[in-house]
């Protein structure tokens, strides 16, 4: 039995390979770190995730692309259960996921040694341009279009680009 | 012990979600574009802190009374009346000017920031994990805020007239997050709450930090406004509710 429960999780991992984040959707939720844990046991798969933020209006979005996934592939027991801790951090994502966020246009995220410091008026990490590759660029806002982004700009290229900010 | 949980999960989680919804309030409407993100942006992460607590608060709510309808985050945030909701009275005034909801967001970030440090080592771990995912973001706000209270506090003449207005408007409303409530008092005896006591001084500190930076007086102590975590609320929480619950009050159960 033990056989064919490794092979349907190592199944379920292959499949939730093909569901990405909607707001970013060069990316699949392996790249982004966020899949803790899958079992199978008895027919029933458990797929634990975490957010990225407390917030992000994404995960709902999520768990439903995961359950369809899932659905469509014959397995007709699908919980789906969200963990807060450890609280997810830009560690977790894949190097093969930062590399297609640099050719979709966004900065992937720093290491973490440049995590939101408490320093005031600082610009605490340099972030290269993802178009110029330029490290000469400055941030225009903390905060983006969605909750995992800050806003910067190229002082070489002059194009403003999205963060992916270090978390 | 049960009870004292729910209790406790309902104020931390009725305070984000009335700072969400006024900060919310700026959607659209923020002096600069990158400003009004900024806002929304930290409006939707307390949205998110506030569902997390109200999942938690259901489910102990549910576990305790299994014959009774069910709880849900939902029937939490959108069908309880004003006198139960338990959220500091600082939370539910108007926005005011932009330096006002500014000043506002960083009393409240920064009593945050230090609450979710201690809260990360509750002994209950719900509680500890929400804090600890939530302190991350909590330190954006905070950092963010403190910039804004210096930027303006030490801008122009008129900036700083208008901080110094704002502070005049909301310091009498600060008192009341370190008075401890009955349910907090019992949620620290019970050991998984935090003592809002031991908060102050370090939110003192903070503050009186920031606000000289910024140019601006640390007022004098005064007599504080409570009466926010008994429920006994300002004539502004309904009109929030009025309009954050319309939808579910006047069409039970509509979904997207």
């Amino acid at each position: 039995m033990s056989n064919v429960t490794d092979i349907s999780t190592r199944q379920v991992w292959e499949l939730l390979e093909a569901v990405t984040d909607p707001e970013v959707p060069v990316l699949t939720i392996l790249d982004l770190g966020i899949v803790r844990d899958v079992k199978v046991e008895n027919g029933t798969v458990t797929v634990v995730i975490t957010p990225t933020y407390s917030g992000c209006p994404a995960m709902d979005v999520i768990s439903m692309s995961i359950r369809m996934q899932l659905l469509s592939h014959g397995y007709k027991q699908v919980n789906i259960s969200q963990v807060l801790s450890p609280a997810w951090t830009t560690d977790w994502m894949s190097e093969a996921g930062k590399e297609k966020l640099r050719a979709y246009g966004i900065a992937p995220p720093n290491p973490t040694q440049s995590v939101c410091s408490m320093e005031l008026f600082a610009d605490d990490e340099a972030v290269q341009c993802p178009h110029c590759s330029s490290w000469n660029t400055r941030r225009i806002s903390e905060f983006g279009s969605t909750a995992c982004k800050s806003l910067f700009q190229c002082n070489d290229c002059h194009e403003p680009f999205d963060y992916f900010k270090c978390h | 012990m049960q009870q004292t949980l729910i209790n406790y999960s309902l104020y931390l989680a009725d305070n984000s979600l009335i700072l969400a919804q006024r900060n919310a309030e700026w959607c659209g409407h923020g002096p600069i574009l990158e400003q009004d993100i900024a806002l929304t942006n930290i409006s939707l992460d307390l949205l998110g802190q506030a569902r997390s607590f109200y999942q938690y608060a259901a489910q102990l709510i549910n576990t305790d009374n299994p014959s009774a309808t069910p709880a849900s985050e939902d029937s939490l945030a959108y069908l309880r009346d004003v006198y139960n909701f338990r959220n500091c009275l600082i939370t539910e005034l108007p926005n005011g000017d932009w330096g006002q909801t500014i000043l506002r967001q960083f009393f409240f970030s920064s009593w945050q920031f230090l609450l979710y440090q201690q809260m990360k080592l509750s002994s209950d771990q719900t509680l500890a994990a929400i804090a600890e995912k939530s302190l991350k973001e909590v330190t954006y706000h905070l950092r963010w805020s403190s910039e804004w209270v210096i930027r303006l506090g030490d801008g122009t003449e008129e900036s700083h007239n208008k901080m110094t207005k704002a502070l005049e408007e909301l310091w009498s409303f600060t008192g009341e997050i370190f008075e401890p409530a009955p349910f907090e008092k019992a949620a620290v005896e019970a050991g998984f709450g935090i003592d809002p006591v031991s908060l102050k001084d370090a939110w003192m500190q903070k503050v009186t930090e920031i606000l000289q930076e910024a140019t601006l007086t640390v007022p004098a102590p005064r007599w504080m406004q409570t009466g926010g975590k008994e429920g006994k609320h300002s004539e502004h929480l309904g009109f929030v509710l009025a309009e954050m619950q319309f939808l579910q009050r006047a069409y039970p159960n509509a979904t997207w």
